[in-house]
């Protein structure tokens, strides 16, 4: 440049949205931080509570709300277990479990009011198990039969309940987030002392639905808290293939838009977080955004198979398989002699036909 | 129009709302209404095309605290004028610029129709409605069905009438507007006519409840009394509006709040020889193609389908079956267009009637629009219009 003054840096640009101060130093952001932000917790590895943690002021956890909430958690699981089941028998053609994300959703619901709209994706049956829904309501819905509120049109999972303001799932991934938007509007405009709470997953923050969304809200200042449950994985992408972001919560700033990282296992941190986000949504009309961090310990679904993407599982893959004597061993205190005799005789065809069998399996 | 006076003034909302926004009431009321117009011609001020949907929109928004209106500039007025003073009469509340993304669009109209709102969205161009393609197919179209009717984006909501002690259905949802056409200087990206990509949503024949309406207005008394209409369907709709005759197209229009039928086809010139089939602008032009073809002794009747889906069979089955012949023209490309979907239908209806072929006379490009036609309806052809001009 030729021209040099010293007070360029005190300048400032009045644009639109506020000043803009000037600088002579080229500077570019930064692509990310030097530290990934920090994600709240209140128990720690071992679930106590840590000494000085912030849970919110004002909200303690009755023992009552406590005990449903771990109640409910044990109670998804069990159900998830009893429905995959059912799915792998054959009796229904689809499942999804919540399993490694109860506390999610759960914890979320604890800390709403029932007059909170929620606007679901598809792990959430926890918030309605939290505002009642029976399992054999979720089984309804699943056998997709005449007692099903949606009439037996959509694959399992895809609940809804008009009478718990549980708005019904469809599949298009992330579509419901710019809907829960018009949802708060209305509650603001209304004046209602209520918000909206709507759910994601990581993979979900790459449509354009959520950037719409989040964009939308904070122009609008909905009373609207979105929670996105990043898990790591969409299906069998991890999240280096989905976003080079630090996580979803650096997303909220870009637009506006509060928010905050939570420990989605630790259900305390997500009953505080998601209370206090409620209360700023409505009090100060305003969207929220929450990442909660956990992990998914079941499949996504049962279309898919976790074993290929889960590392853990691909180191042990690596470790030599077991003998063939490991299949008769350990079934009875010593092998009788029916199972010897055929130990015999599947080394004597193993030996006739090699190429029939697996090479990695030590004869 | 003791009928529209009584939409106008308004009392308490939600019982005296009732009496007025029964919609299968008011459709007949608008029928009667829309006959009394046409033995008192001249009732109303000369208004545009642009005009009258601005009165619409007035209308919509003054008689219902629940409508809101919204999308890209509308809040100044509008790229073509249609919300000019919307926003400073109902506030900014209610009629409001969004950021500049049509899937935020709709899917905000979707969440706000559900809350028993009036959702009045404006794409600004149909040639920029593809990005809300999934928000409309997937998810507003499927919202009732889906649910079992636990929800719904164009919906009924049952409200009890005290004062009669009846039950009666007071319709919210989403409207979707839409400029669509070629006006001459678009290019590709202001001149489409999309209509067809609404019209194969799947599933929509599944439930009467389903159905997504695509409305196209040919004129500025259509278009006022048929907005207010889809703005008050229990339905989601999309309603495009032909931008060619924003301005150009000018007649009395009432002032007062007046609602036309959806999915009532119109017969707007009788004929004999050839029935002829239309929306939107293309009615002009075939407008002037029934005069031209009127000089040759060729009489023919033209009928303004004004609702694609669900259309107006029947109406358009009796015409040909009295004419024999049918011609269908459409600003939208041929292939895939809707103008097929009505060649078969009509055909499955009266094989045996029609005595030649269908014929399509559809725009193969954007500016062709009024050569094409009239090229095509003086071509020599084997089957299609009974004589020639030339």
């Amino acid at each position: 440049m030729a021209f040099a003054s010293d007070s360029d840096d005190e300048q400032a640009l009045d644009f639109p949205g506020g000043m803009v101060s000037y600088t002579s130093e080229m500077r570019f952001i930064s692509e990310s931080q030097e530290k990934r932000i920090p994600c709240y917790r209140v128990l720690d590895d071992n679930g106590e509570i840590i000494n000085g943690s912030d849970l919110e002021p004002g909200t303690s956890v009755s023992k009552e709300v406590a005990v449903k909430m771990y109640n409910d958690m044990v109670t998804l699981q069990m159900m998830d277990n009893i429905f995959y089941e059912a799915q792998r028998q054959g009796r229904i053609s689809f499942y999804l479990t919540s399993m490694g994300e109860e506390a999610i959703s759960i914890a979320s619901a604890a800390a709403l009011s029932t007059e909170d709209y929620i606007l679901p994706q598809y792990r959430e049956p926890g918030v309605l198990l939290w505002r009642g829904f029976t399992i054999q309501e979720f089984a309804n819905q699943l056998f997709g039969n005449k007692a099903d509120y949606g009439k037996g049109r959509q694959m399992p999972i895809h609940y809804g309940s008009n009478k718990l303001n549980y708005i019904t799932i469809s599949s298009p991934i992330a579509t419901q987030l710019p809907q829960a938007v018009g949802v708060a509007y209305s509650l603001k405009m209304d004046k209602k002392d209520a918000c909206v709470v709507t759910y994601t997953g990581d993979g979900g923050t790459s449509e354009g639905d959520f950037h719409a969304a989040l964009n939308f809200a904070a122009v609008t200042d909905a009373p609207v808290v979105f929670i996105c449950r990043n898990n790591g994985w969409a299906i069998s992408t991890n999240v280096s293939e989905q976003f080079r972001s630090d996580g979803v919560v650096v997303k909220g700033q870009a637009y506006g838009v509060r928010s905050i990282r939570v420990d989605g296992n630790d259900a305390l941190a997500v009953y505080s977080a998601i209370h206090s986000a409620r209360k700023m949504a409505i009090s100060e009309q305003r969207p929220v955004l929450v990442e909660a961090l956990t992990y998914r310990v079941g499949h996504h679904s049962t279309s898919d198979d976790s074993t290929n993407y889960c590392k853990a599982i691909q180191a042990a893959e690596k470790t030599e398989k077991p003998p063939v004597s490991d299949l008769f061993s350990d079934v009875y205190d010593v092998p009788p002699s029916n199972l010897r005799e055929q130990e015999n005789q599947l080394r004597e065809t193993i030996n006739k036909y090699p190429q029939d069998y697996p090479s990695d399996v030590p004869v | 129009m003791a009928t529209a006076t009584t939409f106008i003034t308004r009392g308490r909302r939600v019982v005296s709302s009732v009496s007025r926004r029964r919609f299968s009431s008011s459709c007949q009321n608008a029928i009667q209404q829309q006959q009394e117009e046409k033995s008192q011609p001249g009732g109303g001020k000369s208004l545009n095309l642009y005009s009258a949907i601005n009165q619409a929109l007035h209308i919509a928004l003054e008689t219902d605290s629940r409508a809101y209106v919204f999308g890209e500039d509308v809040s100044f007025g509008g790229v073509f004028r249609c919300t000019t003073g919307l926003a400073d009469r109902f506030g900014k509340s209610r009629v409001f610029n969004t950021p500049l993304c049509e899937q935020g669009i709709v899917g905000f109209g979707i969440g706000l129709a559900a809350m028993g709102n009036r959702a009045i969205a404006e794409i600004q161009f149909a040639d920029y409605i593809f990005p809300a393609f999934d928000q409309i197919v997937n998810e507003a179209a499927k919202f009732r069905y889906r649910s079992g009717n636990q929800f719904n984006c164009g919906g009924c909501l049952l409200i009890l009438f005290i004062e009669l002690d009846e039950i009666s259905c007071d319709s919210a949802g989403l409207t979707i507007r839409a400029p669509y056409g070629a006006v001459g200087h678009g290019g590709h990206y202001h001149s489409q006519s999309p209509e067809a990509f609404f019209c194969h949503v799947p599933g929509i024949k599944v439930s009467f409840f389903l159905r997504e309406l695509v409305v196209i207005p040919r004129s500025p008394r259509q278009a006022k009394g048929l907005l207010l209409s889809c703005i008050r369907d229990p339905n989601p709709v999309v309603f495009f509006e032909p931008k060619w005759l924003y301005r150009l197209s000018v007649e009395e229009v009432p002032e007062d709040d007046y609602m036309l039928p959806l999915s009532e086809a119109e017969v707007i010139r009788e004929g004999s020889d050839i029935t002829l089939v239309g929306w939107g602008a293309q009615l002009s032009i075939m407008e002037q193609a029934c005069i031209d073809a009127e000089k040759d002794g060729i009489s023919c009747e033209l009928i303004d389908l004004k609702t694609l889906i669900p259309w107006d069979k029947e109406t358009v089955e009796v015409s040909v079956k009295k004419t024999g012949r049918l011609l269908i023209s459409h600003e939208a490309p041929v292939t895939g267009g809707f103008g097929a979907e009505i060649a078969a239908s009509i055909l499955d209806r009266c094989f045996l009637r029609v005595i030649t072929s269908c014929r399509l006379l559809l725009c193969l490009f954007l500016s062709m629009k009024k050569s094409s036609l009239e090229r095509m309806l003086v071509q020599p052809s084997n089957h299609g219009v009974p004589h020639q001009r030339e």
